[in-house]
């Protein structure tokens, strides 16, 4: 794998960021970890564009709903050092009455549609953001489809509860 | 974008066209609705609606079994399925931490390779048609035909192919299939050679797309592209090198890349994968000679759907086949990503689970959707000639597009 192990990252990211970042994981080698709405913008600088770490590359940006949660609403990102090869996962939980986010346009163009994406499925609004409209769904949608509370399904089916699948 | 005066239709003072470039035009391949502003021949602005074919397959996927998420993945990316298929199993297999023989992975690779070349041979032969040359494009659809007949051998279908499954294949590579890869890998290079000498070092067609659509490495990087456009721009960041997977790592292959980043860059890199394909298959037609015959899935009964007639016959085998599709497995509560080269770039799956028979979340980082989100604005001030053909080496698939 990368050149930079992910002891490095979590040292450099402790040493600055302290309390702010969750303990982090590392499911499948990759390094998780977890903050909140204001430490996102600053966390992605720093990552960004120290000059150590250079995670230069955004693959990814989506959203997550844990409607038994406080905060309900996840935004995750996948970032890449493409310099050392080395990804990480960024998670921050928003409340679902008032899913608000800073924007990372500032930091990456692409950002834009998967932001719009995450708003179009979720809700979020990403503060700051230039154009923050629907992309995949219809304008006129009024709900956030990808949320757990619309079902997918007919509700009036009873042969595919999934009660009966062991779930 | 969108800075220039905007007039009604009607206002006197309006001097630029509204151009509506799809959703159903000929010369977008796909259903893509560009709202272009034009001054003359010249794009002054433009913006990219989408998400025409958009069928929730992220909510689907949250209420299928795992092995019936494949035919979703099927239709991302239809031009190149067995990579979205493949790369859905490898997800699954890297979330239950099953370890594939290599054989399996690389019977995996010749597929994948495979639709590798019929992904670039439909995008180089449609941007020869789009600068009007239609004779290559009409070469290259007939070895289309063969490699599709190859999958058609080893699953039965030839565009969603739903090919494999989780741990391995559903049935092992007949010899009427090795056959015809040996034959494609014999018969393929002469045309593709061919076709090169028709456009490579072709007046009208370095014309028409050289500096067309150039970028930046930087902004290619900025707007998160990736695959052969982001290559083209001089970053060798290949999935199959940086982060191997059906052991690539076994393999000896280059990564071309490009300098500008314009559309005649694009061309070559992906004319050129063509040939490192063909290499890697050929590494691993050899490679097959030492393996073990017969081995076609991993050794994992509680994931993997038992045969048939064993489920007739055999006690354990039913028992599995009942849990295997009524779900009743477990499976670690744990959170994992994984990236495959696809045909036009990273194609991620970021798989959320909570052990139920479905994923909690499933989100497809989706290349051509990241892709394009550049079109709109890289089109300004360009010939409208020119951003047709910027599309078309975009390479955009609707499937993937919209998800």
């Amino acid at each position: 794998m990368g050149t930079l192990s992910n002891q490095v990252v979590i040292q450099k990211l402790t040493a600055r960021f302290a309390d702010k970042i969750s303990v982090p994981t590392e499911p499948f080698g990759l390094l998780t970890l977890e903050t909140n709405a204001e430490t996102i913008a600053e966390l992605l600088r720093f990552l960004k564009e120290d000059k150590e770490l250079q995670f230069n590359y955004l693959t990814d940006i989506t959203g997550i709903h844990y409607p038994e949660q406080e905060l309900a609403i996840g935004v995750i990102y996948h970032l890449h050092s493409l310099t050392h090869n080395v990804r990480i996962r960024i998670k921050v939980f928003l409340s679902a009455a008032n899913p608000s986010i800073p924007t990372a346009t500032t930091l990456w163009e692409g950002s834009n549609w998967m932001e719009r994406e995450t708003y179009d499925f979720y809700g979020v609004q990403f503060e700051g953001h230039p154009d923050l409209r629907r992309i995949l769904n219809v304008d006129d949608m009024t709900v956030f489809p990808m949320r757990k509370e619309y079902p997918l399904e007919d509700p009036n089916r009873v042969d595919k509860k999934d009660l009966f699948f062991g779930r | 974008m969108n800075n220039h005066p905007v007039y009604t239709d009607n206002d006197p003072q309006k001097e630029t066209i509204t151009l509506n470039l799809g959703p159903t035009h000929p010369a977008t391949h796909g259903v893509f609705q560009n709202v272009l502003e034009l001054d003359g021949e010249r794009i002054v602005s433009g913006v990219s609606t989408i998400g025409y074919i958009h069928r929730a397959f992220e909510k689907i996927a949250e209420h299928r079994p795992f092995y019936q998420i494949t035919p979703l993945t099927d239709r991302l990316n239809y031009c190149s399925s067995p990579i979205n298929n493949m790369g859905w199993h490898m997800t699954v297999e890297k979330l239950l931490n099953i370890q594939t023989p290599k054989r399996v992975d690389y019977l995996r690779v010749i597929i994948m390779e495979l639709s590798r070349i019929s992904d670039h041979l439909i995008c180089n032969g449609i941007l020869g048609v789009d600068t009007g040359a239609f004779t290559g494009f009409l070469y290259l659809m007939e070895e289309r035909e063969h490699i599709y007949e190859i999958f058609e051998e080893v699953c039965g279908a030839r565009l969603t192919t739903n090919i494999g499954r989780i741990g391995g294949f559903e049935r092992d590579f007949n010899d009427i299939a090795f056959a015809k890869i040996r034959q494609f890998l014999v018969k393929f290079p002469p045309i593709l050679k061919e076709f090169e000498t028709l456009f490579n070092r072709n007046r009208i067609f370095i014309e028409r797309t050289s500096g067309v659509g150039a970028v930046t490495a930087e902004t290619a990087l900025n707007y998160s592209w990736s695959g052969p456009i982001l290559r083209a721009t001089g970053v060798d960041y290949d999935v199959r090198a940086n982060e191997p997977y059906a052991s690539y790592q076994d393999f000896d292959f280059d990564i071309p890349v490009g300098t500008t980043g314009d559309v005649y860059d694009r061309y070559i890199v992906r004319n050129e994968e063509m040939w490192q394909s063909l290499r890697i298959i050929e590494q691993a037609m050899q490679k097959l000679e030492k393996e073990p015959k017969g081995v076609f899935h991993a050794d994992v009964p509680e994931f993997y759907l038992p045969a048939k007639e064993s489920v007739y016959n055999n006690m354990e085998a039913l028992i599995y086949h009942f849990k295997i599709v009524m779900g009743e497995i477990d499976t670690p509560k744990t959170e994992v990503y994984h990236a495959v080269e696809g045909g036009n770039g990273e194609l991620g799956f970021y798989l959320v689970n909570d052990g139920g028979r479905s994923p909690y979340r499933l989100h497809f980082r989706r290349p051509s959707f990241i892709n394009y989100q550049m079109y709109a604005p890289m089109s300004s001030g360009m010939l409208l000639s020119d951003a047709i053909i910027n599309m078309s080496s975009l390479n955009v698939i609707a499937g993937e597009l919209d998800a």
